[in-house]
Formats: C-alpha cells, sequence, structure tokens
C-alpha cells in the first residue's frame, strides 16, 4: 500500500506539476525516480516535522500540492499544533502520508505506534481522514487527492494486505460503502479490518445470521448517511478498527448512532485498541490478536449481541 | 567567533529618538487599546518602526490586490504584535480605517492575532515559532517559479525559544534561501521576565551565523538604519539573512518601556489612556 501510494504521488507529478514531495529523511533511494526526474519538486528534509507542516503550508499558500510522508506517529502527534494551524485553519491541500497505521510497528514499540491518529485528526476542523483497505484501494484514492479541497490524512496500513476492495466499486472521498448486505447485523469498518469484517460476515452466514459489512475508508467526513440507513436496517452494530476505542472509528460511529435515537436502541460494542499503550513487540497480526482485533472477535461479539448478552466493558 | 555586538557593550534599540510619523502611529495603536480594553501593547511598540520600514520603504505590494503574484510576502510570525501590523496595513489602504476602532469587535475583521483572512496578512499566527517555516514554504516557491518576489519573517526573542524556529533556520539554510530575511525583534523580554531570565539567546548572532545565515544587527528604532540595512539584501547572495533588531519593549513611553505589566496590557482605564497619548504628544 505504502507503495503504491508513493509510486502514485510520482506519476500524478508527472502531469501536474502543482505536486510536491516532501519526506523527513525517508529510507535511503525513496522515490528516486520522483528525485531524479523533478528535483525541484522532491524535497528530502531533516528530521524536523513542524518544520515541514509549516513549509509544505508555505508551498501550498502558493499554489502548490505538497504530498509530506513520513512515520505516522511522528506525522500526527509531534506536528499536531503545525497541522491545526498552519494547515487547518488555513484550509491549504498538503496531503500528509502516515506510514504504519495502527500497529504496523508492533516490534518497534509505542513510540511507533499510530494507535491515535485517527482520534487526534478527527478533533480538527476541515481535515480529511482515509485509510484505504488495501493497495488496490489506494490507487483508486490517489488521483483524488489531488484536487480534494482542504488536508488530507492518509493512513498507510502495513503492506501486502489483502485484496479485499473491488476494482468496479468507483472510490469517493468522503463515502461509505456497502460491502455486503445483511439485516441482523452491521459491521462498520475503516482499513485493514475490512478483511476482519469481511470474514466474519462470512461465517456468521455460515452460522445463519446475515451481517452487512460497511466500509468507511473516509473517517472524516463521516458518511453519516450510510451509516444510519444500514443500521436502521439491523439490531446489533459492531465496529472493529486497528486504533484505539476512543475517539476513531468506534466512537464516531457511536455518535451517529446514539444522536439517531433509534427505537429499539442498536445493539452497539467498539472492537478495537483498549485505552493501554501496547505493552509486547511480536508482530501487528500478534498485537491484533492481542487486542482482540480479529474476525473471531467479531463473530463473538455479534452472536452475544444478538442473543442479549451485554457486551463486556473493557 | 564572537557577536560583534553584545547587549551589555551596546545597548542599541535605547537611542533612536521617535519622529512624528512613529509617535502618531503609536498614538493610533493608544487608541484602539481604548476601544478594545486589552492589547498585546509593549509588543506592538516594539516592532513599530521595523514594519513601518518595511512597508514604507521595503516591500513591493498593492493594497488593492493582496494576492498579487509578485508582492512581497511579510509573515507577522510574533503575531502578538499585531496591532503595529493593522495600523500600518490600514494606513496603506488594505482595509478601512474603521476596522482599527472595532478591534477584537464581534463585528470587526481584526483580533488579537492576526488572521489570513484580512488583506494583506500572509498567514494566521499567535501560536509561536510557526511564521519562518511557512515563509520557507513561500520561499522556495519562489525559486521553484522563478518569481523574484522576496519573503520577510519577523519573529521575536520569546520565540526564538521555540524549536521550530531552528529546525526552520537550518531548513532555509540548507536550500540557500537568499530571498528569505528573518528579522528578529530582540526587545530582551518576553512575558515572565528578561531573556536572560527566562531563556538566554546569547550568543544570538552567532546563533543565526553558525545555523548558516548572513547575519546583521540594528537598533531596531532607527529608521534611518533600518531602512539602510534592508535596501542592502541579501548581504550575502549564498545564505538567507537575519537582522537582529535591538528594540525596546514599550518603546517611546517611558512608563511603559521595558515594563512588563504592558506586555499584554488587560482593563487599560481611561486615565492610562490619557497618560499614554500624552506622552506621545511630547517630542
Amino acid at each position: 500500500m505504502r507503495q503504491v501510494c508513493l509510486e502514485m504521488v510520482y506519476q500524478l507529478a508527472k502531469t501536474d506539476d502543482r505536486i510536491v514531495f516532501i519526506g523527513s529523511d525517508l529510507g535511503v533511494g525513496t522515490l528516486q525516480s520522483f528525485k531524479e526526474e523533478y528535483p525541484e519538486r522532491f524535497f528530502m528534509e531533516g528530521i524536523s516535522e513542524a518544520n515541514l507542516i509549516g513549509m509544505a503550508a508555505g508551498l501550498a499558500m502558493e499554489g502548490k500540492i505538497p504530498y509530506v510522508n513520513t512515520i505516522a506517529t511522528f506525522l500526527t502527534r509531534r506536528c499536531f499544533e503545525q497541522i491545526v494551524v498552519d494547515l487547518c485553519l488555513h484550509n491549504v491541500k498538503v496531503r500528509l502520508i502516515g506510514n504504519g497505521g495502527g500497529l504496523v510497528y508492533a516490534p518497534l514499540g509505542p513510540t511507533h505506534e499510530a494507535i491515535d491518529d485517527l482520534a487526534i485528526l478527527r478533533a480538527v476542523p476541515r481535515m480529511t481522514i482515509v485509510a484505504p483497505a488495501d493497495a488496490n484501494e489506494m490507487r483508486r484514492l490517489m488521483p483524488l487527492t489531488v484536487d480534494y479541497p482542504g488536508p488530507i490524512y492518509i493512513r498507510l496500513a502495513k503492506g501486502n494486505d489483502p485484496i479485499v476492495t473491488r476494482d468496479d466499486v468507483p472510490f469517493q472521498i468522503g463515502q461509505a460503502m456497502l460491502m455486503r448486505k445483511g439485516s441482523e447485523a452491521l459491521l462498520v469498518t475503516t482499513g485493514v479490518t475490512l478483511k476482519c469484517a469481511l470474514d466474519a460476515a462470512e461465517t456468521l452466514s455460515a452460522q445463519g445470521i446475515e451481517a452487512a459489512v460497511l466500509h468507511i475508508p473516509t473517517v472524516k467526513p463521516l458518511d453519516t448517511e450510510a451509516i444510519l440507513a444500514a443500521a436502521a436496517e439491523v439490531a446489533v452494530v459492531v465496529t472493529i478498527e486497528e486504533h484505539t476505542v476512543i475517539g476513531g472509528l468506534g466512537s464516531a460511529v457511536a455518535e451517529v448512532v446514539a444522536e439517531a435515537g433509534f427505537s429499539p436502541a442498536k445493539r452497539f460494542k467498539r472492537i478495537g485498541i483498549p485505552d493501554v499503550f501496547p505493552d509486547q513487540y511480536g508482530s501487528q497480526a500478534s498485537l491484533m490478536k492481542r487486542y482482540a482485533i480479529t474476525a473471531e472477535q467479531l463473530v463473538a461479539t455479534v452472536t452475544n449481541l444478538l442473543s442479549g448478552v451485554a457486551p463486556s466493558v473493557r | 567567533m564572537s557577536s560583534s555586538l553584545t547587549v551589555s557593550k551596546q545597548p542599541l534599540g535605547t537611542r533612536a529618538r521617535l519622529d512624528r510619523r512613529s509617535r502618531e502611529l503609536r498614538r493610533t495603536i493608544v487608541r484602539m487599546l481604548e476601544k478594545s480594553g486589552r492589547a498585546h501593547f509593549g509588543s506592538a511598540f516594539s516592532i513599530l518602526e521595523i514594519l513601518r520600514v518595511l512597508y514604507d520603504d521595503i516591500l513591493r505590494y498593492n493594497p488593492t490586490e493582496p494576492k498579487w503574484a509578485l508582492r512581497d510576502r511579510c509573515i507577522l510570525s510574533k503575531g502578538h504584535g499585531c496591532l503595529a501590523l493593522y495600523v500600518i496595513l490600514a494606513e496603506k489602504g488594505f482595509f478601512p480605517e474603521e476596522e482599527l476602532w472595532k478591534f477584537c469587535q464581534p463585528d470587526g475583521l481584526l483580533g488579537g492575532h492576526p488572521e489570513h483572512k484580512i488583506p494583506g496578512v500572509e498567514a494566521s499566527t499567535g501560536s509561536l515559532g510557526h511564521g519562518l517555516s511557512i515563509g520557507i514554504g513561500f520561499a522556495l516557491n519562489a525559486r521553484y517559479e522563478r518569481a523574484d518576489y522576496r519573503t520577510f519573517v519577523i519573529i521575536g526573542d520569546g520565540e526564538s525559544n521555540e524549536g521550530s524556529i531552528w529546525e526552520a533556520a537550518m531548513c532555509a539554510a540548507k536550500h540557500r534561501l537568499n530571498h528569505l530575511t528573518v528579522l528578529i525583534d530582540y526587545n530582551k523580554q518576553q512575558s515572565y521576565g528578561t531573556t536572560f531570565e527566562v531563556q538566554d539567546l546569547e550568543p544570538l548572532a552567532d546563533k543565526w551565523r553558525a545555523f548558516g545565515f548572513a547575519v546583521t544587527e540594528v537598533d531596531g528604532h532607527d529608521v534611518g538604519m533600518l531602512r539602510t540595512t534592508l535596501s542592502r539584501l541579501p548581504l550575502d547572495a549564498t545564505k538567507p539573512t537575519a537582522v537582529i533588531c535591538h528594540t525596546i519593549k514599550g518603546k517611546g513611553i517611558q512608563f511603559v518601556e521595558r515594563n512588563l505589566r504592558w506586555h499584554h496590557k488587560n482593563k487599560a482605564t481611561a486615565e492610562e489612556v490619557h497618560a499614554l497619548l500624552a506622552a506621545l504628544e511630547t517630542d
């Protein structure tokens, strides 16, 4: 997904001289072709995220479209104020490409695990947040990022993630996608956990439970209409995300569903990282399992909620 | 390398006398304070001559076309000094003078920190340490577009505590942005106390030199000296320029000068306003 994303920046830059790439001391050889062909639009700068965001904002105010890339935690936490003031307040077209959304950097520990990027950025007016589910979806997204108004945060997954999206479903920023219909439960997901949701829906179907799957690659602006329409059909709504349960997709969906005042109320549960810093290394997969961000957990949660078992509080 | 001018040896900024125009601009600021009752007062007086010279003699701009592509860009990174910027921009015709009298009012254009919606304001500032990086973006764009506009960024000495200033300084030097000038309002006071007490910046000129800038120091209230210095930029064709402007917070009114109670003035009384105006009457 990362490779596709950066390759797309290069491809788009070939025909659009407004596009600028800014990296923060990335790995040697990153976007070498871009650097060689368009050196005046390629900036590999020091480890100085605050400065880079300001610099990108300045370029964007002048009509350029900078794509800024580094590790997601540094790109969100370190320079949060620059994001708020320089990018969002000025409403400039800067695209933040965050490597390692969620638990991707499990072996590197909590400083590198972007478990809160969606929550942090959701709070900021004018920020658009996208989390594609696979490389193909990234390929469909990227051309749309060029002229989309205001700043965008693009959350990258690990890479080599299974392809679960379909080429015949057009991507639109701000639009949710109903990946599967179902009359009993609704599974809402963003990013790579779409795979968990689709697998869970398959398993549930085999058990005679039809669960819809709503994929929300754009966490903000949220497609509330699609969420409410899908939720209206079912008794149970479960969200799943590779992110803290505080402030991310689950929170966003909960807000929408709670305020809709469904009667009877939906039985609702968020699946995600609890309010902790991950305390183990291992791999993205092992931490996902540790925090029960899995298809199995989805199946169990849906089954329990449908049978009236209250969800556990954690 | 040692600084050619140190604060203790030669207290630049303390000697320049204010001419009629500088006093009149200050009177306008006092009248804005009278309307709003609060303002970063001392900070505005500190940078007034810097802005005056920039807008009178140095910058290329067109008030009827604030976004003119070839204008020189000027960012007031120490946004809290905005009263000084507002009176100059109004005088130059970027917006009607009446806006000055609605400072911080619900229906006013002008608030306690400059915002990019205001004609003539390039970037919203207020939180410190942002403007220089934005200026680097402007300057890089000028180079890419082969446009001959220049970028000026006014930062504070307190603001220079921010790490982002020094990130930006390294970046500007790396790119040899000789069409970028940073003006440091060195009044040696920040909110709590002197810069020497709170966070000493010395040797400041050496710091900027070490970060790759061509550096000069001026009396930041000496209009002639500022004009001469800013007319011969860049100081070095291979480097960005740093102009350390030695200033006095509250310059021009004896009981305000270096008085931290006037850094941000709250609830200015009618008596105080009267005293301020009276102090600016005399030569």
